[in-house]
């Protein structure tokens, strides 16, 4: 069935939270105003206010109420209205959420999930255009998903939800309104697995949320240039499907990594580095990242445009570590 | 009152007037596709600003949320200037790095608009703070909406401002919903936000924020008192916003009624101010007849300065991320 990303978190959501009481949803505009992007529609009037929990602007605190309550027995779902407020939040998410099953020795656990969109809209400005995922990834304890399209963003929240630990899962407003096949019924997709979003044999590239669908537009120009690119998307960042990686980049010996985040420390020097430990023989040339610009987002389009991988960057990537000009 | 004579209401009407006609025309621009991003219209509020910065000198430090338009006008900031940064325009306030939410004039004392809800309070202590270290009689005046006052960050910021008797005036603007929350679902104390700043020992007062002239009278003294080094201070000004939270969000959403919006705008307060004017005989209808004709102009030369500007070059990317020795 043809769904929008939105409907089928929607969907992940509704279904899960219809099978498991302790599921609680809690966040801003979240129930009455039917979520900020509208991706909780008509949860308040299914679930009711007590299971779909509008609160204040005040995520620190309700994201350490969500931990404190996973302590307790619950399942909950924070929503948060985007993931530039989790800094906000950062503190509960690094020192509580991450920390709590090892600090107790195993005694207690944090069945958590923190979810909103991450990364760049059109011009939202510095503050509102940030992709933190390589932050969130950094820290033992915590699992991290960022899917691409609205299949992998169903089955992955749904094993997301019934996850034991805390995962952070990172939507992307530009991808809210994008549309895809979704399985009928029921179905999870494990975390943990990457995914050959197209086959190819001259070159792997690694992308994953947006800069997904920007790595499949390059790889179909590139088709007439005769390469045949392959496209993976980890879908879940960590832990990282490295295998998989690594098994298409022995077969292509070429990796370029798209990420949207900024490049000093970010997700794709990981991700090379990982690469490199596990099949440096197998590469013929270096890898390649094709990176966001180290820089706050700056309002201006023009500006923003220079700031975000787009096609034609990637594109001319695959170009140059192919040889071809 | 002396000072309540024709060229002062005049001027504190034209501020309104410049405001208002300002923003309904960032209005047209954004659904042209002028400006983009988030906007946050201001409409409804004026009152707050233009009494506030009335009663203050112009070395006084005055910061913002995203919804600072009013306040940098308020402050005496181009109007070309900050046009062509809603445009995104090189000649922009900021050269179009901040946009509509991250507006700054340094030249006028207008520290900053700032778009994570909270955030910027405690900068407003801090502000106050190196002016009270340098021993300058500056006061530092901080606005926001009661959607901030639960914000751990508007708590810390409260103690720490009493705590150390620093010179700052938190000028809460309660327009009665945080995006499509009403207060009372958002603050315990929702019929006395006030009591946020009072339980720090902080003092504080109620205002009509409708009212400029309630405004700055209740402001000249908050703020001889403050500058006299008695402490900070906390005014709560019960205004309403006529138009949606931004432009993405319409003009009266399901969280309120249109009647409530209609019940709120005879209360307008330009209409208020107009009123008064008109019955002490201090304008005529002509009078305002040529104020609009003027304002009109200034707003129109200010959309074709934007319009005319460049956009900032590409290669400005990198500049400024830090202080270049
Ligand atoms: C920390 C944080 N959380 C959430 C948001 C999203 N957000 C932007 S404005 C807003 C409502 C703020 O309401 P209020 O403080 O009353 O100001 P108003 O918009 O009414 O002027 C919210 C939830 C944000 N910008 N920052
Ligand atoms: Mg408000």
């Amino acid at each position: 069935m043809l769904l929008s990303y939105r409907d089928a978190l929607n969907q992940a959501m509704r279904e899960e939270m219809r099978r498991d009481s302790r599921i609680v949803l809690i966040g801003e505009e979240v129930g009455y105003y039917q979520g900020a992007f509208k991706v909780t529609k008509g949860f308040v009037e299914e679930f009711g206010p007590h299971r779909v929990v509008d609160t204040p602007i005040t995520e620190a605190g309700f994201t350490g109420l969500a931990i404190g309550a996973a302590v307790a027995g619950l399942r909950p779902i924070v929503e948060l209205m985007t993931m530039n407020f989790g800094i906000v939040a950062l503190d509960q998410i690094v020192n509580n959420a991450a920390k709590i099953r090892y600090m107790s020795g195993g005694q207690l656990s944090v069945p958590l999930v923190i979810r909103g969109p991450g990364s760049a809209a059109h011009q939202l400005g510095a503050q509102h255009s940030q992709s933190l995922e390589a932050w969130f990834c950094h820290v033992p304890g915590l699992k991290v998903v960022a899917p691409s399209t609205p299949h992998d963003a169903k089955g992955l929240l749904k094993s997301a939800i019934r996850d034991q630990n805390p995962v952070v899962f990172i939507e992307a407003q530009l991808l809210y309104g994008t549309k895809g096949e979704v399985a009928e019924g029921e179905y999870t997709i494990p975390l943990g697995r990457a995914d050959v979003k197209r086959a190819g044999t001259d070159v792997t590239v690694v992308a994953y949320s947006k800069m997904l669908l920007v790595a499949l537009e390059a790889a179909e120009r590139l088709r007439q240039d005769g390469l045949d690119v392959e496209v993976i998307d980890p879908r879940t960042l960590k832990p990282l499907d490295l295998e998989s990686i690594v098994t298409s980049v022995k077969k292509t010996g070429r990796m370029v990594i798209v990420e949207e985040g900024w490049r000093f420390c970010g997700l794709g020097a990981q991700i090379a580095d990982s690469v490199y430990a596990a099949a440096f023989d197998y590469l013929d040339a270096p890898i390649v990242r094709v990176t966001g610009e180290d820089v706050p987002m700056p309002y201006s389009r023009p500006l923003e445009d220079a700031a975000i991988p787009d096609v034609p960057r990637v594109v001319a990537a695959i170009h140059s570590l192919c040889g071809v000009a | 009152m002396t000072d309540m004579d024709e060229h002062d209401l005049r001027s504190l009407y034209r501020q309104m007037l410049l405001i208002r006609r300002f923003e309904e025309k960032s209005a047209e621009m954004y659904a042209l596709a002028k400006i983009a991003g988030f906007l946050h219209l201001y409409i409804g509020e004026e009152a707050i600003a233009v009494g506030a910065v009335a009663a203050l000198r112009p070395d006084d430090y005055v910061i913002s949320a995203y919804r600072d338009h009013g306040h940098c006008l308020a402050r005496g900031s181009d109007p070309g200037r900050v046009m062509a940064e809603l445009f995104g325009k090189a000649t922009g306030l900021c050269q179009g790095k901040g946009g509509s939410m991250h507006l700054v004039d340094l030249a006028n004392r207008f520290m900053g608009g700032y778009a994570i809800v909270g955030g910027h309070i405690p900068l407003a202590t801090g502000l106050a703070f190196a002016t009270k270290y340098r021993k300058q009689d500056l006061v530092t005046v901080c606005f926001f909406g009661e959607g901030a006052v639960p914000s751990g960050q508007a708590h810390e910021a409260f103690n720490l401002a009493a705590l150390w008797k620093l010179p700052v005036i938190f000028i809460c603007e309660n327009n009665r919903y945080g995006m499509g929350t009403p207060v009372a679902r958002a603050v315990a104390l929702y019929d006395n936000v006030a009591e946020a700043a009072r339980s720090y020992g902080i003092m504080a007062e109620r205002v009509d924020g409708m009212d400029v002239l309630a405004v700055r009278e209740l402001m000249r003294t908050v703020v001889d008192q403050v500058r006299a080094g008695h402490g900070p201070f906390f005014i709560e000004a019960m205004t309403y916003r006529f138009m949606g939270h931004s432009m993405a969000d319409p003009s009266h959403g399901h969280y309120r009624s249109k009647d409530e919006v209609e019940e709120h705008r005879k209360r307008d307060p330009l209409v208020l101010l107009k009123h008064q004017m008109l019955s002490q005989a201090l304008c005529s209808e002509g009078d305002f007849k040529s104020l609009e004709q003027e304002v009109g102009e200034v707003v129109a030369a200010a959309v074709k300065f934007a319009d005319e500007s460049p956009f900032p070059d590409p290669s400005s990317l990198h500049a400024d991320v830090m202080v270049e020795e």
